[in-house]
């Protein structure tokens, strides 16, 4: 038996949302909205986040960034050994030969591949999965540029974009990024990518959280998605970008100068370490979910393990922001087969409101995402929280509001995607409340960079989720979209301008690995781990214990 | 994979919240276990799973670590398309492994990769004829509209539909109708005439979106500011204001109403 989907338990608790749905749905009509907080008030309620957590987190005990405090399970990957012995590595035999090296096979991998291109260079991506499996692709809700002069300008877009980050960010980085923008939504246009646009070209703009002006721009629910397989589709048209799957890389390769010179790469499919020797290198890995800090589920793609924090760090690149990481207020409870799977905010930024057990809203849908977090996090503390028959908590995010707002049928066309994965599963969305968590779901910090994409390391670029410092201690949504294409263009334009001017022939090296091992030896640092992780471990313990003649190098066998 | 050194754990370097976590791991497992176990058949050879799980984690679950037909785990990137059967009914059916729940004795076999065709192409060259289309993909004209496409699309998209429309020569038909395509392939694996649908898609929405929606004006517009310089002196400043002052401006920057029109105004329009 069920009550519009979900099981008989949850009856009484859609009913309160029903209940209350008229008279919030005539606030919505009037115009009238939750008050939001004042920043002290967002300050106070940050006690509820994990990030607050100090059992959560730990110093790390060497290298760039020695004395760091960041959570445990980043800790756990840098304090870790190699997966391969440096000195087993024949340095001499070549096996891939590029101008640029691309690690990664994301949004702001690919970005930075075409542009490389574009600027001469002949480019090598180093892809984990296949080309595209990322969190890029899974973004929603969409991507911010201020593109509507006679409301918004750059100007706005910095105040927001610092704002979200709690004033913290680097201003160099977040001028860059929002004067660009604009350029970069248009380069993407041009590709082809589907915005969601009226008629006359007009570009479909919404809210975000923490955004004064619309302008979120969009392809309906399936915004990262798009642009991924547009840009990938534009790469493959490319003679001059090759790419090379199921190969992740496990080191960077320096040379006798001190430049970065390619990568140690293992191609997981016949188990063989491959040397690729590069003039410059772009490090796009992404992020990190897939560790599960503290224990959260996650939004994330299967590959998101925080490998090029691991190989940038022991080459030398500071940490930057890696303190703090955000969880998605809007994570799937239940049903569990999507479990911590996102839902866009776009649903709360057409007028969905977020309720309690009771069926009240506590909370303005708008607030930034770290301080929504907290709150449903606190109201589920305070025991309003909706429970779940499999003893989990959440609050409704009331989808059915936007049918009534914005005419029947709002749901099923305007998210199409979350609509489909939950009428799989028997529920409509149009009819019934999603039941949602904080989830986790970006890595805010990551490698220290400039507005340039340099690291300390010559001849090594970052861009994207990787590195640290755009979005300061929280992102808002729709910038990380823009950060892989405004950052993927310039990593690629400068790693051409390197690998064609600056680039110097040197013997190859991997003595910064073997200096870095001796350093966690030095630093009492005894221990098996291995990293780069390179894929989340979910095999379970019954397994394990009949696998008499495996061994586990880290999490793979 | 094959094994590789040996080595065991040390108990004594495990941290604690190592512990803890592995406790919950056990915890999350004996639930598991405790849920009713249900046969299905990977490539054939029986496993019991607990039911609820998606297709993808009972594999997991029966000690499969995956590398391929593995990717975002949320049902939009198409690395884990799957066909299924159930015994005693002729019908294939599909699935993505990351989003359908096992159900008893289902037959299961992942289609991790497919090769199909897909033509390189000069797109700055391209304008939205259809013959270009045409020329880039013939074998657009082999479909002999079995349906077999739409019936082994994970995504319910009218596969048939979009390639009829292709072949008509309208582009924007075929850009809006496969619109929610992940690529998986799957269709492309049951065509009788050979068609990669998914790479003709990808064409059709990129013509759609650069050559026939009209471009945004607004957006080339502000483009050009930025590129006259119109900004840098505000963004100039910004870099320059101290964090208590730049609370103030945020806190009193005058907020896009959510229910205002595209006609809506600031009051202040010095930064604009």
């Amino acid at each position: 038996m069920s009550y519009l989907g979900y099981p008989d338990f949850f009856e009484p608790y859609i009913k309160k949302v029903e209940q209350t749905r008229p008279a919030r749905v005539e606030k919505r009509k009037k115009g009238e909205e939750f008050q939001f907080m004042s920043l002290q008030e967002r300050q106070d309620m940050l006690k509820y986040h994990p990030d607050y957590k100090e059992e959560g987190r730990r110093e790390i005990k060497i290298g760039p960034s020695k004395g760091y405090r960041i959570a445990h399970e980043f800790v756990d990957l840098l304090e870790a050994r190699s997966r391969v012995d440096p000195d087993k590595v024949d340095l001499s035999g070549v096996d891939y030969e590029t101008d640029v090296l691309v690690i990664g096979g994301g949004g702001a991998a690919t970005v930075a591949a075409l542009i490389a291109e574009e600027n001469g260079a002949q480019v090598l991506m180093a892809t984990k999965l296949r080309h595209g499996d990322s969190n890029t692709m899974m973004a929603e809700g969409g991507i911010q540029a201020a593109s509507k002069g006679e409301k918004d300008s750059p100007y706005y877009h910095y105040l927001d974009v610092l704002g979200g980050g709690h004033f913290k960010n680097d201003p160099d980085i977040v001028a860059a990024f929002v004067k660009q923008a604009p350029d970069a939504l248009r380069w993407l246009e041009g590709l082809g990518v589907m915005f969601s646009k009226s008629p006359d070209g007009r570009l479909g703009a919404m809210h975000g959280g923490g955004t004064c002006r619309k302008r979120m721009h969009y392809c309906a629910d399936l915004s990262g998605m798009e642009i991924m397989r547009t840009v990938r589709d534009e790469a493959r048209n490319r003679k001059d970008i090759r790419v090379l799957e199921f190969s992740p890389a496990v080191e960077l390769i320096l040379n006798e100068h001190g430049q970065c010179a390619g990568a140690v790469l293992y191609n997981m499919e016949t188990e063989e370490y491959l040397v690729a020797r590069a003039k410059a290198v772009i490090l796009a890995t992404g992020g990190s979910g897939r560790l599960h800090v503290q224990g959260f589920m996650t939004t994330n793609h299967y590959g998101a393990t925080a490998d090029g924090i691991v190989l940038g760090y022991r080459a030398g690149v500071p940490l930057s922001f890696l303190h703090t990481v955000q969880y998605h207020p809007t994570g799937v409870v239940f049903p569990e087969q999507i479990e911590g799977w996102l839902i866009t905010e776009r649903f709360r930024s057409e007028g969905s409101d977020i309720v309690n057990v009771h069926g009240e809203k506590f909370v303005n849908e708008r607030e930034p995402r770290d301080v929504e977090s907290s709150r449903f996090i606190k109201e589920c503390v305070d025991g309003k929280g909706v429970p779940t028959p499999t003893g989990k908590v959440g609050v409704w995010l009331d989808s059915p509001m936007l049918d009534i707002l914005h005419g029947e049928g709002r749901v099923r066309t305007a998210f199409v995607g979350k609509w489909k994965v939950y009428d799989r599963l028997g529920i409509d969305i149009s009819k019934a409340p999603m039941l949602v968590y904080p989830t986790l779901h970006y890595q805010n910090g990551g490698l220290k960079d400039n507005a340039e994409c340099e690291t300390a390391l010559p001849g090594l670029y970052v861009s994207g989720e990787v590195t640290g410092g755009l979005h300061g201690e929280n992102r808002l949504m729709g910038n990380s979209l823009m950060d892989i294409v405004v950052f993927g263009r310039i990593a690629g334009r400068n790693a051409a301008t390197f690998a064609r001017e600056k680039a110097r022939d040197g013997e190859l090296t991997l003595k910064h690995v073997k200096a870095y091992l001796k350093e966690l030896k030095d630093a009492g640092v005894v221990t098996d781990r291995v990293a780069p992780m390179l894929l989340p471990d979910y095999t379970t313990s019954q397994v394990k214990e009949k696998q008499l003649t495996v061994s586990y190098l880290g999490t793979l066998r | 994979m094959s094994a590789k050194q040996t080595k065991k754990k040390s108990a004594a370097t495990a941290v604690k919240h190592r512990a803890k976590e592995t406790a919950a791991t056990a915890v999350k497992e004996k639930k598991q276990i405790a849920a009713r176990l249900i046969p299905i058949y990977i490539m054939g050879k029986r496993y019991e799973v607990p039911e609820g799980l998606t297709i993808m984690k009972a594999m997991e679950y029966a000690g499969y670590i995956l590398i391929r037909g593995c990717g975002c785990r949320g049902g939009t990137c198409g690395a884990c398309g799957t066909f299924y059967r159930k015994p005693g009914d002729y019908k294939l059916q599909v699935a993505l492994a990351c989003q359908k729940t096992v159900e008893p004795d289902m037959y299961i076999a992942q289609i991790p990769f497919f090769p199909a065709n897909r033509a390189a192409y000069d797109f700055a060259g391209l304008t939205a004829a259809p013959e270009e289309v045409f020329k880039l993909y013939p074998e657009l004209f082999r479909c002999v509209a079995c349906n077999s496409c739409t019936k082994a699309c994970p995504q319910g998209i009218e596969v048939m539909d979009a390639i009829s429309a292709l072949k008509q020569g309208n582009i924007t038909v075929a850009a809006q109708l496969s619109f929610d395509c992940i690529q998986c392939g799957l269709c492309t694996s049951r065509c009788f005439g050979e068609l990669a649908q998914y790479h003709m898609f990808q064409l059709a929405r990129r013509i759609y979106g650069a050559r026939i929606i009209p471009r945004a004006e607004h957006l080339a517009g502000i483009v050009k500011a930025v590129n006259e310089g119109k900004y840098d002196r505000f963004l100039d400043e910004l870099k320059g204001t101290k964090e208590a002052e730049l609370k103030k401006l945020y806190q009193e920057r005058e907020i896009e109403p959510m229910a205002a029109g595209e006609d809506w105004k600031p009051k202040d329009s010095r930064y604009l």
